[in-house]
C-alpha cells in the first residue's frame, strides 16, 4: 500500500479546531479525502461529525487549522465559496424546494439564461435547456423513470428527491460531493437507490463524502471509515479489517486501533 | 374490505376507484394550475349574473368592472410577489396612498413641475417599500407586524402631510390626471389607469415566470432553507420584492388619482384587506411559494364582478361582502387540500 501514499488527497483538513462558547466542537481534527473513494464518517451525537463537515462545506469557518483542496489551502467564508471551489454538499433535510419543479430545483441559483437577445436583454431563462439537461442527469443516476422535469419536488419520492439533490450537486462540475445523512429520511428500498447512486457516482471518479448513522449501509459502501470521537478522528479503518462491533468501539473509546492497523492512506489507486 | 360479490358490487367498487382517480387529477391539475378554480367561479358566476340581469355583460358594464377594479387589481400585483414570499403586506393600501398625496402635493403647493412631482411620488412609495423590506430582513421582525406598524405610520404621514386636505381635480397638475383618461376600444372603454394596471400583471408575469428573480422569489417563500442552501441570498431578494412593491404601490397610486379625480388621503381604505382577498381568491398560497399573477388577476376581476353583479341584481351591499367572505374560504380550503398532493 505504500506505493500510493504518495497519492494527494482531494480534500485535507489539517489540524481543525472549533470552539462555540466553551463547548468543544473540533478539537485539532484531521481528514484526507483521496481522489475517486468513498469515504464515511461515523460517530456518536456530539462527536463533532457535523461541525467537521460544515468547515470543510463552508458553512463554517474553524477556528484554527487549514483546509486544503487539491494541495491548495482555501479558507471559506460560505457555503457558496465551498461551491465554487468544486464541493457540493446534499444537507440531511434534502435541501430542496418543494413546490419548485425538478428543472427549477436543479438549477436554482444558476439558472441558465437563453443565449442572444432574449437572455441578455429580458434575462429570459432557458426553461427547455434547463429540463433537457435535468433529464439527462437523472437518467445517468439511474432515475430516468421520471420523464416530467415540471413535475414539482413534493410529487416525488424520498429517494427521488435525493436523486435531485445529488443531480444537483454533480451538475456542476463539481470534485467532490459530501452527502448528509441521505438515507435517513428513506425507507429500504429507496436507501438502495441512494447508495447504488453513491457507487455510480464513485465508479465515475468522484470521490464522496458520506456521513451516516447506518451502520451497514456504511460497510456496504465505504472505502475507509473515518470514525469521529470527541471532536477529532478515533481513527480510519478498512471496513474489510474491521467489523461493525468494532467501529461502535472505536466510537465509544472502547477500543483503541493503533495507527498501523489504520488505512490513513488511499485504498484506491489510481 | 369484503370482497365483491356479484356483478353490481364490482361495478361499485370500480366505480369508487373511478372517482378516486377522477379527484386524483382534478388535484393534481388544481396542484399546477391554481388559478383554474377561480376561473371556473368567474365564469359561472358571469354566466348567473348575466341570466339576472342581461344589462351585466354590456360593454359599458363589464369597462366599469375593469375600472372598478383597477386600483385594487394594481396593488394586488404587489401584494402577490410579497405573499409568494411568505410574507403579507397590511400597508400597501397607505403607500399607494401617501404616493399619490405626495405627488398631488407636490406639484400644487410646492410648484414641482408635474412630471418631476410623479417620479418624487414613486420615489416615496419606493423608499416607503423599501423600509418594510429593511425591518423584515434587518431587524428580522415578522412581515405582518412591521406592516400593521408601517400601516399606522404611512397613515399619519399622508394625514399630515396633506393637513386633511383633499386636493382637488382642477388644482392637479395634468400628468397626474392621465390615468382616467379614457381610449375607446371598439365598444369598450377602457381607462389608461385599466392598461396600466395589465400592464403591470403582463410584466411582472414574465419576471415571475422567465427570470431568476422570478424563481428566486419562489424559492424564498417556498423554503428558505433551501433556498439559501442553493446559494440565494434570501434577505436580498426580500429586501427587493418589499421595495418594488412599494414602487409598484406608488404607480398604484397614480392610479387611484385618475380614477377618483383628485387626490385624497382617505381614499380606498379597505384596498388593504381587498388585494389580499384578490391575492388568496387567486389561488395564491399565503404559506408562500404558490401562486400565480394570472391567477390574482382572476381572483381581482371576481370580486368586481360578484360586487358588480350583485347590485345589478338588485341585492344589497352585504351580500357582497358575505359572497367575498365564502370565496376566501373556499379559496383558502382549497389551498390546503392541493397542497397534499403526492405521487
Amino acid at each position: 500500500m505504500s506505493t500510493v501514499t504518495t497519492l494527494q488527497p482531494i480534500v485535507q483538513a489539517k489540524d481543525l479546531l472549533k470552539t462555540f462558547g466553551r463547548v468543544v466542537g473540533l478539537n485539532h481534527c484531521s481528514l484526507e479525502l483521496y481522489p475517486g473513494e468513498v469515504l464515511a464518517v461515523i460517530g456518536d451525537n456530539g462527536a463533532g461529525k457535523s461541525t467537521l463537515i460544515k468547515c470543510i462545506s463552508g458553512a463554517e469557518t474553524p477556528d484554527s487549522g487549514e483546509i486544503l483542496i487539491d494541495g491548495k489551502p482555501v479558507s471559506f467564508k460560505s457555503s457558496i465559496d465551498a461551491r465554487t471551489a468544486g464541493i457540493e454538499t446534499v444537507y440531511q433535510n434534502l435541501a430542496v424546494a418543494p413546490a419548485l419543479d425538478i428543472a427549477s430545483n436543479m438549477y436554482l441559483g444558476r439558472e441558465l439564461r437563453k443565449p442572444g437577445f432574449f437572455g441578455k436583454v429580458f434575462r429570459q431563462l432557458d426553461h427547455k435547456g434547463m429540463k433537457v439537461k435535468s433529464k439527462d442527469e437523472m437518467t445517468r443516476l439511474g432515475i430516468g423513470t421520471l420523464q416530467d422535469m415540471s413535475q414539482a419536488v413534493e410529487t416525488l419520492s424520498g429517494g427521488q428527491r435525493q436523486a435531485v439533490s445529488v443531480a444537483r450537486a454533480q451538475l456542476f462540475g463539481s470534485k467532490v460531493i459530501i452527502l448528509d445523512e441521505p438515507t435517513a429520511a428513506l425507507g429500504v428500498r429507496e436507501s438502495n437507490q441512494v447508495l447504488k447512486m453513491i457507487e455510480g457516482l464513485r465508479d465515475r471518479g468522484l470521490p464522496v463524502i458520506l456521513i451516516s448513522h447506518n451502520m451497514p449501509q456504511v460497510f456496504q459502501v465505504a472505502d475507509r471509515i473515518h470514525v469521529q470521537r470527541l471532536g477529532s478522528r478515533a481513527a480510519v479503518i478498512s471496513p474489510s479489517t474491521y467489523s461493525m462491533n468494532d467501529a461502535v468501539a472505536i466510537m465509544t473509546g472502547a477500543l483503541k486501533v493503533e495507527e498501523k492497523d489504520q488505512v490513513l492512506g488511499p485504498v484506491r489507486g489510481a | 374490505m369484503s370482497t365483491p360479490t356479484s356483478a353490481s358490487d364490482a361495478e361499485a367498487l370500480i366505480d369508487n376507484i373511478d372517482n378516486k382517480g377522477f379527484m386524483f387529477r382534478v388535484q393534481g391539475a388544481l396542484h399546477r394550475f391554481p388559478w383554474l378554480s377561480p376561473l371556473l367561479v368567474l365564469i359561472i358566476a358571469m354566466i348567473v349574473f348575466t341570466l339576472l340581469n342581461n344589462r351585466f355583460l354590456l360593454p359599458a358594464n363589464l369597462s366599469l368592472i375593469m375600472q372598478q377594479v383597477s386600483i385594487v387589481g394594481a396593488i394586488a400585483v404587489a401584494q402577490t410577489l410579497i405573499i409568494l414570499t411568505a410574507g403579507i403586506d397590511l400597508s400597501v393600501g397607505a403607500i399607494a396612498v401617501l404616493a399619490s398625496m405626495v405627488m398631488a402635493k407636490t406639484a400644487f403647493d410646492q410648484g414641482v413641475p408635474g412630471p418631476l412631482a410623479l417620479i418624487i411620488g414613486l420615489i416615496v412609495g419606493t423608499a416607503a417599500g423599501a423600509l418594510n423590506g429593511f425591518l423584515v430582513t434587518r431587524l428580522k421582525l415578522p412581515p405582518f407586524i412591521v406592516t400593521l406598524g408601517t400601516l399606522g405610520i404611512f397613515t399619519a404621514l399622508t394625514l399630515i402631510y396633506a393637513t386633511g386636505r383633499t386636493v382637488q381635480s382642477t388644482e392637479l397638475a395634468p400628468i397626474l390626471k392621465v390615468m382616467g383618461n379614457v381610449i375607446k376600444l371598439g365598444p369598450f372603454t377602457v381607462t389608461w389607469g385599466v392598461i396600466m394596471m395589465i400592464l403591470l400583471y403582463v410584466i411582472f408575469a414574465y419576471v415571475l415566470r422567465n427570470t431568476a428573480w422570478g424563481k428566486h422569489v419562489y424559492a424564498v417563500g417556498d423554503d428558505p432553507q433551501a433556498a439559501s442552501l442553493a446559494g440565494i441570498r434570501v434577505n436580498r431578494v426580500l429586501f427587493s420584492v418589499y421595495t418594488v412593491g412599494g414602487l409598484i404601490l406608488a404607480i398604484a397610486g397614480w392610479i387611484t388619482i385618475g380614477r377618483v379625480n383628485a387626490a385624497s388621503p382617505n381614499v380606498i381604505p379597505d384596498a388593504n384587506l381587498d388585494s389580499i382577498t384578490a391575492v388568496v381568491i387567486g389561488g395564491t398560497s399565503l404559506f408562500g411559494g404558490r401562486g400565480t399573477l394570472i391567477g390574482t388577476f382572476i381572483g381581482a376581476v371576481l370580486v368586481g364582478v360578484v360586487s358588480n353583479g350583485l347590485s345589478l341584481a338588485g341585492l344589497d351591499q352585504a351580500y357582497k361582502i358575505l359572497a367575498i367572505g365564502i370565496l376566501v374560504i373556499t379559496a383558502v380550503a382549497l389551498d390546503q387540500w392541493i397542497r397534499k398532493v403526492r405521487s
